[in-house]
């Protein structure tokens, strides 16, 4: 870090940048997401057997990774806060993992 | 150590230069950053780390969901199969549509086009409000088919369903029973993502007669932009509720 005055982020300029998103982008993203609708419904009448949950979800987290980067503007932020998201949901997974090994392992040998 | 550039521009760009910084002093801009971008972006910063604790208490629910259906998911299969799916896709794109229009507004303000952004504020409060419309329809519904847990909860749908119409498998009296630990998880997961979305609405109102007054015209974006940030994330709750509460199995047997 600079020990010195520097309002005008001469030596650090990389949170200066500011980027308006265009409506056209705006336009691609929201059909984007309403054919990943359209999408989600018809895979979920489609017999895929195990793979149903994990295609409905690969789908979702598509949707949802799409909403982040362009809709709040993730993608053009700078890195501080592309590392707050990120830890953020890492962190969740983490929770998650956590707590389904405790679940897991509570019956361990006694599955049907 | 010596900074390279400390000693080579003794001041910095904006002493040096001071004709080419002719600083408007907005009043939104607070003295104790040292630019707007350091504004904007601890702004930003802060309403993340709020969104966080959001996505922790979504994540509960979500995990909460994700061990019952595990755990009695004849009773999750039979359950989901009663909402209704044109009206979940339905809603879906009418979400999505607010989230569009919000974006469009973060985008009029951006551009300082007052009466676009009120326009596209009111347009996210419509699509809002159909949303919560097509959600008071689906819960009276369930509350004429007793599907609401507790006391008057009535399982004889999938105990028999055959008598009802309906191609589901019978469910043993135990199992059917643990239909309530879907529509109690439906409940409060669609419940909390609607009252998100009451709060949402309610903070549009006060931001659209703000926004009339021409007050986030002036290159003052930061609440519209922070209250798109909450807006989007709601969309991200639901885009995940969707496929979890209404899509699961629903392929021909």
């Amino acid at each position: 870090m600079s020990e010195f005055h520097d309002p005008s982020n001469v030596v650090n300029p990389e949170h200066a940048d500011h980027h308006i998103v265009t409506p056209a982008v705006y336009g691609i993203v929201f059909a984007t997401l309403l054919v990943f609708t359209g999408i989600t419904v018809a895979a979920a009448f489609k017999n895929l057997g195990i793979l149903n949950p994990i295609v409905a979800l690969a789908i979702a987290c598509t949707k949802g990774v799409i909403v982040i980067l362009f809709f709040m503007h993730v993608k053009y932020q700078s890195k501080l806060v592309k590392l707050t998201v990120t830890a953020g949901f890492f962190t969740f997974l983490v929770l998650i993992t956590m707590t389904l090994t405790d679940y897991i392992s509570r019956a361990w040998g006694l599955w049907s | 150590m010596d900074n390279a550039i400390v000693a080579t521009h003794p001041h910095t760009h904006e002493t040096a230069v001071p004709a080419e910084h002719e600083h408007v002093a907005l009043p939104q801009h607070r003295h104790h950053f040292e630019t707007q971008e350091q504004q904007r972006e601890a702004g930003t910063f802060g309403m993340w780390l709020f969104l966080l604790t959001e996505i922790m208490f979504f994540g509960g629910l979500f995990f909460a969901y994700l061990l019952y259906r595990n755990w009695y998911n004849p009773a999750f299969v039979a359950a989901s199969n009663q909402l209704s799916i044109p009206l979940g896709t339905a809603n879906t794109a009418i979400l999505i549509s607010s989230g569009f229009f919000m974006a469009l507004g973060v985008w009029a303000a951006e551009v300082k086009k007052k009466n676009l952004l009120v326009l596209f504020l009111v347009l996210t409060t419509v699509f809002g409000l159909a949303f919560l419309g097509v959600k008071y329809f689906e819960y009276k519904e369930k509350w004429e088919l007793h599907h609401i847990p507790g006391a008057s909860f009535d399982v004889s749908q999938f105990i028999n369903p055959h008598a009802y119409g309906l191609k589901e498998e019978p469910l043993a009296p135990d199992m059917a029973q643990k239909t309530q630990v879907f529509f109690f998880l439906y409940f409060a997961m669609t419940g909390m993502h609607a009252l998100h979305m009451i709060i949402g609405i309610g903070l549009l109102f006060w931001l659209t007669w703000r926004a009339n007054r021409g007050e986030f015209s002036a290159g003052y974006v930061a609440p519209i932009e922070n209250f798109g940030l909450y807006w989007h994330f709601v969309d991200i709750v639901w885009i995940f509720l969707f496929p979890l509460l209404y899509l699961i199995n629903r392929h021909p047997v």
